[in-house]
């Protein structure tokens, strides 16, 4: 019997999954990962969606009624090195980081993998309604459920064709409302969880103030030095992102006092204190000037972005262009793009249609018949 | 094997049969409130005193100066918290060691964050406590030194008896958490100058949720728990009366039984011990080769990660651990293997196993079996490994 880990959560998705595998035979282990760091474990509990201590209790209460074996393993310091850290350094050099992302391609799909394969199991399993196809060409790619309304494969565009071929997704098969219903048949103790759009590591949703609690031990402000050593020098203007620092319009105009560009993303428009008698928006960071650019509507939005830290999914490589439909964001809906490579880890992305707050930091993810094809950061270039 | 092969009783122990029964009558015929008038809970008020006077004898120690609490932990937290208290005006310092239980550790963070001072003094690399930096760490705010009898990862015994000569040569409190140690090795309280010592019954074959505080006559200590005139006005809550009893009752067993248990266990911990570190190469044995509690063994295995041993013993029903569990049940690096200087990647493949009388030599030798075949195949795996044979 094939032994497969399945990612619990306590919520349904990620129940009816366990149940689904079981019934076709494997040999299922639960598996909740534990990730918080010791100071925020009531953040965590509370915020912390699929990882929290709420999620734990939950899910050893459904592996009970399934009768499966259930574990908590801890991922801390994987989760602290792969996403706080990285979520940390891309603010602090005025970038907009997607951590889901990170979790799910070190932590989720590296350390989860990896200890799973070390217990004797063939595969790791989730709750996401999406599907993972082996493609005509060999490749392994992920394919949103066609169901399901909401994007599950944004943030899983990372993966690696070897963390495909060890991944199963049994709910992607359904819709949501089927899968409901087999979790009432079964009476299985779910909580329907609300999906967060909020970062589990932080209370409620202040980035800026977890930033700079993270900034004031010595230990983590050493690991953000290294992680931009390359760019100190022409850093030192902005310092961590919380130096004060001129708002100006695209003439170069000074506007008024910014409060540290680690306070801002772009296309914000609330919080920036500016009286100017029309709506503005952040357009631009500008790290080494450390100032923040302002404009109207029609200046945030833009046709063509550079991106890298590239990983292809659908195809194996990009040779030289190629139509898609580009995601700039979690919640964008995509749109039609031309993608077209510039350079050993660099990709020229060039929309039809010019597209609002084209954020450094964010993942671009390219799409062709629902599959996803690649993806990459956004990079200010 | 079907049968589970429990080697955890450094977290908790089976009950025993006897213990239960003597239990059973204090639920539903003798519930009487001990602090009532009437001839009904008189009968109750003597089950605790019978109860009292046998840990009192277990330690050399007077029956009045037992204090019953709810666990090993509330002791420890009444322990530290209350004698602060108490000795505030005379100073805030306190001194610990780095191995202790998080009952100790977390509670000294408390107190820091209150205000006292706290040293936590260092460990040789067999975990025996530094007692010439222990000495020098004493100042004259010093107030209370807190250190364990026996530690609950790597089984060290603690130089109690010289402790407690320091102590009382410099005036000041000595308390020991005695919860792994109490009915394993043999304590005199008076013999070794303890003033105060915490012990919970449910590490030795008693139930859970009770424990006991040891506060030598004399010992000025505040309450922690405030609303009633039990346990001599300074542990207030109606007595667990069914649980005291069987605390009674285990001490008692574990004292008559003491000598002979300690000797099986100590066969079958040598033999353990023996046959691990002949035929699992790159293995070391964490903890004092002798002065260690009859019933412990810890190990570390180079290039594996402890959760997945772990997990894959219990797959062949055997109940073991890696050190002490946190909230989720998930496991962090052990803070006593750290303290005893070993590396990160070798604390994090660390296994505790801790035997009882009833464990057999059959199930030693199958434990030994399957965590050969766990290491071999986990070290197959692992990219530490590999790298290892590599550069060999």
């Amino acid at each position: 019997m094939q032994k497969v880990v399945v990612g619990m959560s306590g919520g349904v998705d990620s129940s009816v999954a366990a149940y689904l595998l079981k019934k076709q035979g494997y040999d299922v282990i639960g598996v909740t990962m534990q990730i918080w760091q010791d100071e925020d474990i009531c953040n965590v509990s509370e915020n912390g969606g699929c990882c929290g201590l709420s999620a734990v209790e939950d899910a050893r209460r459904v592996a009970a009624v399934l009768d499966i074996p259930y574990y908590v393993m801890n991922f801390k310091e994987e989760f602290k090195k792969s996403v706080i850290d990285y979520f940390v350094s891309e603010y602090v050099m005025a970038r907009t980081p997607n951590p889901c992302i990170a979790c799910n391609r070190f932590v989720k799909w590296e350390a989860l993998l990896a200890r799973s394969l070390s217990i004797g199991a063939s595969y790791i399993a989730t709750g996401h309604y999406a599907s993972i196809t082996k493609l005509p060409n060999g490749r392994y790619a992920i394919k949103n459920s066609v169901t399901r309304a909401k994007d599950q494969t944004y943030a899983l565009y990372n993966l690696t064709q070897y963390q495909l071929e060890h991944t199963l997704m049994p709910v992607g098969a359904y819709t949501k409302d089927e899968i409901r219903e087999i979790a009432i048949d079964l009476k299985l103790p779910v909580a329907d969880k609300p999906d967060s759009q909020e970062i589990c590591f932080i209370a409620n949703n202040d980035y800026a103030g977890f930033i700079e609690e993270y900034l004031r031990d010595e230990d983590n402000r050493k690991i953000i030095e290294q992680k931009r050593a390359r760019y100190q020098k022409d850093m030192e203007k902005s310092g961590y992102g919380f130096t004060p620092g001129n708002f100006i319009d695209v003439n170069g105009n000074i506007l008024g006092r910014h409060q540290g560009l680690a306070n801002y993303t772009i296309g914000q428009r609330k919080g920036l204190n500016l009286a100017l008698g029309k709506p503005v928006f952040v357009k631009e960071l500008r790290p080494i000037t450390n100032e923040v650019v302002i404009g109207d509507s029609k200046d945030v939005f833009a046709d063509s972005f550079y991106v890298n830290n590239l990983n292809f999914m659908a195809i194996e490589d990009l040779k030289d262009e190629m139509v898609v439909d580009a995601k700039i964001r979690y919640s964008h809906k995509g749109s039609r793009c031309t993608i077209r490579r510039t350079g050993k880890d660099e990709i020229l992305c060039r929309f039809d249609e010019p597209q609002r707050a084209i954020t450094p930091g964010q993942a671009a993810v390219f799409y062709q018949d629902d599959y996803v094809v690649g993806g990459g950061t956004i990079i200010a270039k | 094997m079907e049968k589970k092969i429990y080697l955890d009783n450094a977290a908790t122990t089976k009950t025993r049969p006897e213990v239960v029964e003597a239990m059973l009558p204090y639920f539903s015929d003798m519930y009487g409130n001990p602090s009532s008038v009437y001839e009904f809970a008189a009968q109750n008020k003597k089950a605790i005193d019978e109860a009292r006077l046998i840990i009192a004898n277990a330690l050399g120690a007077d029956n009045s100066e037992v204090y019953f609490t709810a666990s090993g932990t509330e002791a420890d937290n009444w322990a530290l918290i209350a004698t602060a208290e108490a000795y505030e005006a005379k100073g805030n310092h306190i001194i610990t060691s780095k191995v202790e239980h998080h009952g100790i550790l977390h509670t000294c963070e408390y107190l820091q964050k209150r205000g006292f001072e706290v040293t936590y003094i260092d460990v040789d690399e067999n975990g025996v406590i530094k007692l010439e930096q222990l000495e020098k760490a004493i100042r004259p705010s010093t107030i209370l030194i807190s250190i364990m009898f026996a530690n609950n990862e790597i089984g060290t015994i603690q130089p109690i008896k010289e402790i407690g000569e320091i102590a009382k040569k410099h005036k000041v409190l000595f308390h020991t958490d005695a919860v792994q140690a109490f009915g394993q090795l043999d304590i005199n309280v008076k013999d070794l100058g303890i003033d105060m010592l915490s012990a919970s019954a449910h590490k030795l074959n008693g139930p859970k949720g009770i424990g006991f505080l040891y506060i030598r006559k004399g010992i000025r200590i505040r309450s922690l728990i405030h609303g009633g005139a039990q346990e001599r006005g300074r542990r207030a809550g109606t007595e667990n009366v069914p649980y005291i009893v069987g605390f009674g009752k285990a001490v008692q067993l574990a004292m008559d039984t003491r000598d002979e248990r300690v000797k099986k266990e100590i066969e079958l911990r040598e033999h353990l011990i023996k046959r691990i570190l002949t035929e699992i190469p790159y293995t070391r044995l964490n903890g004092h080769r002798k002065n260690r509690l009859p019933n412990n063994t810890n190990f570390s295995f180079q290039f594996i990660e402890g959760e997945s041993l772990l997990i894959m013993l219990d797959m062949k029903n055997i109940c073991a651990s890696s050190g002490s569990a946190c909230t989720s049940g998930s496991l962090d690096p052990s803070h006593v293997l750290l303290a005893i200087g070993l590396p990160h990647e070798i604390a994090h493949g660390s296994l505790r196993l801790t035997l009882s009388h009833e464990n057999t030599m059959d199930e030693i030798d199958y434990t030994v079996d399957s965590i050969k075949e766990v290491v071999d195949k986990l070290r197959k795996m692992s990219p530490l490994y590999e790298d290892f044979v590599r550069r060999r």
